[in-house]
């Protein structure tokens, strides 16, 4: 059986054991049957799916109203919900992986070892590129264009292709789990090991086509929202008056364009080694898999703050809303930001201190990493100076917004210590490591986006989320995660490995039993919130804010109607200062009507995106599994939707004065019939998104 | 650890203030760790260092504890103080809606963390050269030379100077410093001893160093931390710290079971297996590791790793 071979066959190297059910079939092992029901899964969700659709009718309206839409808000849920989706696989394998190691102290467990590398790599994988990116991607897309008084992003119908090329790769690896295997590799994918020669079969090749869509998705974002915040901002919003959110979003636009790009030559220079048999990682030939390992962590570190940075715009708004105050250190926090953006790329080589560079290099290369940590302090301060003669409400956003606070700060002391060559040769590669960018991630980031989603929710749809399943699934992720990742720290310190499959160290065992009580509770805390949403959805009458603004926040997003209108604003704002709808209320000018209303022109849908999406994955799939007449078909379908859209002419459509003002008028009688609602009972049914103006000044 | 009973001293220079503030730190540290007492887990690491590396590694882990309680402390008492203290219900409390800087508070803010990040590179820069893994350790006894090779799912070390090999079990002399040369037959992997030293890499085609040692005989377990295929977590190995008696004999042990490391058993070895049982080789092909190196010859790159010492 030749490799290149198979290109010519109809379908490549795709065979019945590539099914993980025929797999059980010979195998029936606990590992063989857990994969078989996961594929299961993947396949009997893909039909349930499709047979709602069909049952409800609901295929045209996902098409027209979702799926072909560039409304930046409507793309904007869509990727909170593959974000969503996403979450749960890869939380559910996190779990899968600390069930596995508590077991396996001194026994097999019930997860094989290659079984357990595949839910590592795609754990990683799925949590970094297709959970997080996802999630942040999709607020920044809902939120900026809203803050910053635009119509839409800069480029409609690429925010459309960036969001469908970001699926398609989460598609593949969906697809993994039922047709073949994933890599085992890691979410970094190392080679020489994920090279040909250790790694034959298709896993590494998903890794790469899906990494390699969601990089080129994030950097078309990236380019998008920085050209969004540079150029749509409206009248009199100068760069230092925009919200925080829009500066974080614009840090992290600027670092998706300069950091992705490395990874996408990783990814590609990987796919010439396997598929052309390159020697670029390998070391026979002259290649050097060292180059791979600076390439990828060129990204990689950076990415940490394409991460971090738009929970720290979050958090802003979340604590400066909940502390009814303005952000202290609004100028501090912006120009720490951008320099965490500049330094982030001056720090990549701390991944790999342990690979024999002079102590020289290692020790710059330490402390320009801990010198990231004087703007992250400085950030923290801010936050807490906000709160200073504020009025704080306990809030569900605002209490992830406190843990995060105290957890994340943990999290950087440990990132100090690793930040230090001597101590991270000690616990490199260990858990303690893994224990490390948990704590930083999950509140720096996952806090970040649970507390966004929570606090934006109202705003688009109408309606708030329940308070109380709110609280409990806070209750559930803090105590999850310092059960599930304290004692990884201990772990660590005790020499653990990292990505052990079985452990031989019987004094590990009551560590890894509390860690994975920790993992079900943040399982719990998943659960919460999709109750939170069930229960929401279901009661959403009563909790209805069509004003507009339940929390009597500050930035011009919460001046429009809850959900806003298609086109964000019936007149494009004018802003005078930073927070311009907290002086329009303190003035007593909000909710006035425009003097004149204008016809307006909005992007009229298009099918380029989901064509494109779907047929740059199908000729990912054929790649993966060496099917020539696939990638071949794939590779040419992605240009005709875009050669075609050329010809289109008539890709506007406007929305007549008349009916802007008619829908503006109903909003606006709302707002001055209903009664507005004090902060004590922001949470209560009596809100309907009008705010009554805070008393006056207390004396100290 | 009876630091003046070693044979050797390590170069790293410490005032006796350093050492005041290291004792202090380490009393405090370990004061906070006490609720995790009792916690054997923390002997299989750093924490229980069996050697002058780990030791010192523990040492400024524990300085570098203690200097980061007063990064933690501030935010972790002012954060619930002031949202409990400015909470909505607390209608005593101050209220100041559009009060958003101060100079003095920046000030305060932005410098500390300064302060203490520059304390903290002087301590990183100073310890980064004093624990380098190249960086032979001062002694009295010349060091035991020791090639290890990774291998998929195993380790071999070759003593060129006693011309006898051993799989899986790492033997040398406690008190006497170990100069480790690395390389890889296979993928990337990471050489640790958590007890005695950190890690390195170890890659094909290339060499990279690791200098260690033990204070006292015992047994101490080593491991191969980069993941590395599904025989990963089986590639754990022995490390012995011998009296010279029990080395010496360790040795003759080797060359009395007769087994020759030649490329044809290394070729063996090499292939991906889990390893049962630890294996003694009496003597060794010459030119073995450099042959091995040269097997993944990566060319132009080859000098890496030549930096030092």
């Amino acid at each position: 059986m030749s490799e290149g071979g198979h290109w010519l066959t109809l379908f490549g190297r795709l065979n019945l054991r590539a099914f993980p059910f025929v797999r059980a079939w010979e195998d029936p092992t606990v590992s063989e049957l857990i994969g078989a029901f996961a594929g299961a899964l993947v396949v009997v969700g893909a039909f349930a799916l499709v047979a709602l659709l069909t049952w409800q009718r609901w295929w045209g309206r996902l098409f027209r109203d979702w799926l072909t839409s560039l409304d930046h808000k409507k793309i904007g849920i869509m990727y909170v919900v593959l974000a969503g989706v996403m979450l749960s696989r890869a939380l559910v394998e996190a779990v899968l992986m600390r069930a596995q190691q508590s077991l396996a102290v001194d026994a097999p467990g019930i997860v094989a070892p290659e079984h357990f590398a595949q839910l590592f790599s795609t754990h990683g994988t799925i949590m970094i590129f297709f959970m997080a990116m996802p999630f942040l991607t999709g607020l920044i897309n809902y939120v900026v264009p809203l803050q910053i008084g635009a119509r839409d992003v800069a480029f409609p119908l690429l925010n459309s292709i960036s969001l469908m090329l970001t699926a398609g790769g989460a598609g593949l690896v969906m697809i993994s789990l039922a047709v073949g295997e994933f890599s085992t590799g890691g979410w970094s994918g190392y080679p020489p090991y994920t090279g040909k020669a250790f790694q034959p079969g298709v896993g590494p090749d998903y890794w790469i086509w899906a990494i390699t869509l969601a990089s080129l998705g994030t950097t078309m974002s990236g380019i998008n929202i920085a050209a969004t915040v540079y150029k749509k901002r409206c009248p009199g919003l100068h760069l230092t008056r925009m919200p925080l959110f829009c500066w974080t979003a614009l840090c992290t636009a600027i670092l998706m364009i300069f950091a992705t790009p490395p990874l996408t030559l990783a990814t590609a220079l990987l796919a010439l080694d396997r598929y052309l048999d390159f020697h670029v990682f390998t070391n026979d030939l002259g290649g050097n898999m060292m180059n791979y390992v600076n390439l990828f962590w060129l990204f990689g570190h950076p990415e940490v703050y394409i991460l971090i940075l738009p929970a720290f715009g979050v958090f802003s708004e979340v604590i400066s809303a909940f502390s009814s105050k303005e952000l202290y250190g609004y100028k501090s926090l912006a120009v720490a930001t951008m320099a965490i953006g500049v330094l982030s790329f001056t720090v990549w080589l701390h991944h790999f201190f342990t690979m024999g560079q002079s102590a020289d290099v290692n020790a710059v290369f330490g402390i320009a990493t801990m010198t990231i940590s004087i703007p992250t302090g400085v950030k923290i301060y801010n936050w807490i100076w906000t709160m200073f003669r504020g009025e704080v409400r306990f809030t569900a956003p605002m209490l992830f917004a406190l843990a995060f606070i105290v957890t994340f700060v943990l999290g950087g002391l440990t990132g100090i210590m690793l930040a230090i060559p001597p101590i991270d040769y000690v616990v490199h590669n260990t858990v303690f490591l893994v224990a490390h960018f948990h704590n930083m991630l999950i509140p720096g980031l996952l806090y970040g986006m649970i507390a966004g989603y929570l606090y934006w929710f109202p705003k688009a749809f109408g309606f708030r989320l329940s308070e109380v399943w709110g609280k409990i699934a806070f209750g559930c992720w803090v105590s999850g995660f310092y059960l599930a990742f304290m004692p990884l720290y201990v772990l660590g310190l005790g020499g653990m490995a990292r990505r052990s499959q079985a452990l031989f160290e019987p004094d590990y065992r009551p560590w890894l039993l509390v860690a994975v009580c920790g993992a079900f509770l943040l399982l719990a805390g998943l659960v919460s919130l999709f109750v939170q949403l069930w229960v929401s959805v279901r009661d959403r009458d009563v909790n209805r804010v069509p004003v507009g603004d339940p929390w009597d926040a500050r930035s011009l997003e919460w001046s429009v109607s809850a959900p806003p209108p298609e086109y964000n604003f019936a007149t494009i704002p004018q802003v005078d200062r930073l927070d311009p709808f907290y002086w329009r209320k303190e003035r007593g000018e909000a909710y006035r009507r425009p003097e004149r209303y204008d016809d307006i022109v909005m992007p009229r849908n298009s099918w380029v995106g989901p064509l494109v999406g779907l047929t740059a994955t199908v000729c990912a799939f054929g790649l993966v599994w060496h099917i020539g007449w696939l990638s071949i078909l794939g590779f040419l379908g992605i240009w005709i939707p875009v050669v075609a859209r050329s010809f289109v002419r008539d890709i506007h459509r406007t929305i007549p004065a008349s009916e802007v003002e008619a829908t503006d008028r109903r909003w606006l009688d709302r707002a001055h019939t209903v009664q507005p609602v004090p902060r004590e009972r922001e949470t209560e049914p009596a809100n309907l998104g009008l705010a009554r103006p805070f008393p006056p000044q207390v004396p100290v | 650890m009876p630091e003046t009973a070693l044979p050797y001293t390590l170069s790293v220079g410490r005032g006796s203030w350093d050492r005041s503030v290291a004792r202090l730190a380490s009393s405090s540290a370990v004061f906070a760790l006490l609720p995790l007492g009792g916690c054997s887990v923390l002997d299989h690491g750093m924490l229980g260092a069996a050697g002058p590396i780990a030791d010192q590694t523990r040492s400024l882990f524990l300085l570098v504890c203690a200097i980061l309680v007063f990064v933690a402390a501030p935010v972790l008492l002012l954060t619930p103080i002031f949202a409990w203290h400015y909470r909505l219900s607390n209608t005593k409390s101050a209220y100041r809606p559009q009060w958003g800087f101060n100079w003095p508070l920046e000030g305060l803010i932005w410098i500390p963390p300064t302060i203490i990040v520059v304390v903290l590179a002087v301590f990183l820069w100073r310890d980064t050269h004093a624990l380098d893994p190249y960086k032979p350790l001062a002694s009295r006894h010349s060091p035991i030379e020791v090639q290890a090779v990774a291998l998929d799912w195993k380790w071999l070390f070759i003593y060129p100077e006693e011309g006898v090999a051993s799989v899986d079990e790492l033997a040398f002399p406690a008190g006497r410093p170990v100069c480790l040369t690395l390389t890889s037959g296979t993928v990337m992997q990471s050489f640790f001893v958590p007890r005695l030293a950190g890690q390195i890499y170890a890659m094909a085609g290339m060499t990279t160093q690791l200098n260690l040692a033990a204070d006292a005989p015992g047994r101490f377990r080593g491991e191969n931390t980069q993941f590395n295929g599904t025989g990963f977590q089986n590639q754990k190995f022995a490390v012995l710290a011998q009296s010279d008696d029990d080395y010496a004999s360790w040795i003759a042990r080797a060359r009395a079971g007769g087994r020759t490391l030649d490329p044809a058993a290394y070729a063996v070895l090499a292939t991906r297996s889990i390893q049962a049982e630890p294996i003694l080789f009496g003597s060794v092909a010459p030119g073995l590791f450099r042959s091995i190196l040269g097997q993944n010859d990566p060319g132009l790159h080859a000098a890496h790793g030549h930096h030092a010492p």
